[in-house]
């Protein structure tokens, strides 16, 4: 970054620092943060998506959607979310390549399954072993996203169902009194008045997923956990920048991205919790009544 | 090898006892079920001494929020706020770094003239150094749910007890703490059922699986990487899962109904589940 840089042993104690902080690998660990922004802004909406979809079939008339439905939002109250994170990115590649073997080479007679082996021909490999490294690394982030979307939308699904079923019955008999069809009260009656339910869920399940963002890591993601115990690590004289190990002090920086990110969250959620307790005859209530009357 | 075998060798491997080395190749189902299911000693033993030592932590913690007194209050705030705030996972990776930088030998300090070595290498050993952070996070967690509910305590309860001339320890004994708890325990089922899963976690952060020894999760991976076969031994960790949470629903759920008994039938509110905390 700077010219003084090109020697780093000879420099002094604060000039190393700024050479260090700026050098191309902290360069990679500040752009992981982008990643896992990224990553967030990528993984919300399509979340949400997966919950409306889940939490509409629950509700379905249609017995076996019904099935798929609640079986879909009930199964993170059951199973650790990490299980599916380790689950469906590898259940995915191998489905998709399972398939593109069966379309692209018919003619192969030997079994997929060999022992401890998955082997499907060259053509079907998922990217295919010709493709350039970021096509590899985009692949294996989609497969990420998709495991997040997964879970997440479950979640979203739960928050969802219980915003639709809050709206009150009124609302719907009145639509179809009016002669709506079901199609048209669930669209024009239902679903803009659900928000207001599901803003608390919602915004709760926000900064469950920003928690999550860290269990990139584990999906083989290099993000900042990856950065962190690569660059924190201690490096001995034979790199440009020797130093001991400095993981705790990398983490430390983590914990604080992540408290500052969380608590802009909690804070506009406070605001909230403030005005619904306003009035109520609890004991938060009352210390308001009292703040005021004082 | 019959499966009564298997269950012999690897029953209680998690811990070290039994067949040393874990099976390399033709495994089995009985194998799979046998050792993932010797794993699971390890979710439940974090999970029920974090929540057990956790209950205490985090009713003190939920009083340390609720006082008026800031040299309580904001320690308990910032308790919270720190362990609610920031991921699990990059908790234990914090606490693994930081147990790992206390001296290998022992800190030496005296007190009150006699000398004394505090051992600090076990901290760096999942059973005592991760379940440290999975109680300190679930006293936070629950401390909040605990000190919702100590607002929500009806106002009418706590008149009712003035009226009586009950004050202080009394007061909170036999009128605050019981309302307390009932109107806390959804959601703290809640937390017991998600600290449970955050278990699983342990051996996927900073600290390492000694001699192979890990959790339920831990051997499942194991199986999936050996057989490069997602399908058989991530279903059965997750049949476990479900099979304790279960478990877990209906031993709160007696709780929950002692705690409600002089609730009208009408007026009680069921275990509802709803996914308000995870890490």
């Amino acid at each position: 970054m700077f010219e003084y840089c090109v020697d780093p042993s000879v420099l002094s104690d604060s000039r190393w620092m700024m050479c260090y902080l700026t050098s191309p690998k902290q360069l990679a660990f500040y752009t992981s943060f982008g990643t896992v922004l990224a990553l967030l802004a990528v993984t919300a909406p399509c979340a949400l998506l997966l919950g409306f979809l889940g939490a509409m079939a629950s509700r379905s008339h249609f017995p076996p959607l019904t099935i798929v439905g609640r079986g879909y939002t009930s199964m993170v109250r059951g199973i650790p979310d990490i299980i599916f994170f380790l689950f469906i990115p590898i259940a995915v590649d191998q489905g998709l390549e399972w398939l593109r073997h069966h379309w692209r080479c018919p003619d192969w007679t030997e079994p997929i399954r060999r022992g401890s082996d998955f082997v499907v021909c060259a053509d079907a490999k998922l990217p295919l072993s010709s493709a350039s490294t970021w096509i590899h690394d985009l692949y294996g982030i989609t497969l990420a996203v998709l495991a997040f979307a997964v879970v997440f939308g479950a979640f979203a699904a739960n928050v969802l169902y219980g915003a639709m079923n809050s709206v009150p019955k009124a609302q719907l008999e009145t639509a179809e009194a009016y002669g709506m069809t079901p199609r048209q009260s669930f669209w024009r009656i239902l679903v803009p008045q659900m928000w207001v339910y599901a803003l608390p869920g919602l915004s709760n399940l926000w900064q469950v997923l920003i928690k999550a963002t860290p269990l990139l890591f584990l999906l083989g993601v290099k993000d900042i956990v990856f950065w962190a115990r690569e660059m924190g690590g201690a490096k001995t004289s034979t790199f440009s920048y020797p130093h001991p190990d400095w993981r705790l002090y990398y983490f430390l920086v983590l914990l604080v991205f992540y408290l500052l990110l969380t608590s802009l969250s909690e804070r506009l959620f406070r605001r909230g919790m403030v005005k619904l307790s306003h009035g109520q005859a609890t004991m938060a209530g009352e210390q308001q009544r009292k703040a005021h009357a004082a | 090898m019959s499966c009564w075998q298997v269950l012999q060798d690897y029953g209680l491997r998690s811990l070290g006892i039994g067949e040393r080395l874990l099976p390399r190749s033709d495994f089995t189902l009985c194998d799979q079920f046998i050792l993932i299911g010797s794993g699971l000693i390890w979710n439940v033993y974090f999970a029920v001494l974090a929540l057990a030592l956790g209950f205490g932590l985090s009713i003190t913690v939920a009083l340390g929020k609720a006082s008026t007194n800031p040299a309580l209050r904001v320690p308990s705030e910032w308790f919270i706020f720190l362990f609610r705030g920031s991921p699990l996972f990059i908790q234990f990776f914090l606490a693994y770094e930081a147990f790992v930088m206390l001296p290998r030998n022992g800190i030496e300090f005296s007190f009150l003239g006699a000398e004394f070595t505090a051992e600090t290498r076990w901290l760096t050993r999942a059973w005592a150094g991760a379940l440290i952070v999975l109680f300190l996070n679930t006293s936070a967690y629950a401390g909040e749910i605990f000190y919702g509910a100590l607002r929500s305590v009806p106002k009418g309860d706590l008149e009712a007890a003035d009226a009586y001339g009950m004050s202080g320890w009394t007061k909170f004994r036999r009128i605050t703490l019981p309302s307390m708890l009932r109107l806390a325990w959804p959601s703290y089922t809640n937390e017991a059922i998600f600290l449970f899963h955050a278990t699983t976690l342990v051996y996927f952060s900073g600290f390492p699986a000694w001699r192979q020894e890990g959790d339920a999760l831990y051997y499942a991976n194991y199986f999936a990487d050996k057989t490069f076969n997602p399908f058989v031994a991530y279903p059965i960790v997750a049949a476990y899962f479900i099979a304790l949470t279960l478990i877990i629903i209906w031993a709160f759920g007696r709780v929950n109904r002692r705690l409600n008994r002089h609730i009208a039938p009408q007026k009680r509110s069921a275990l509802k589940l709803r996914l308000q905390v995870v890490r």
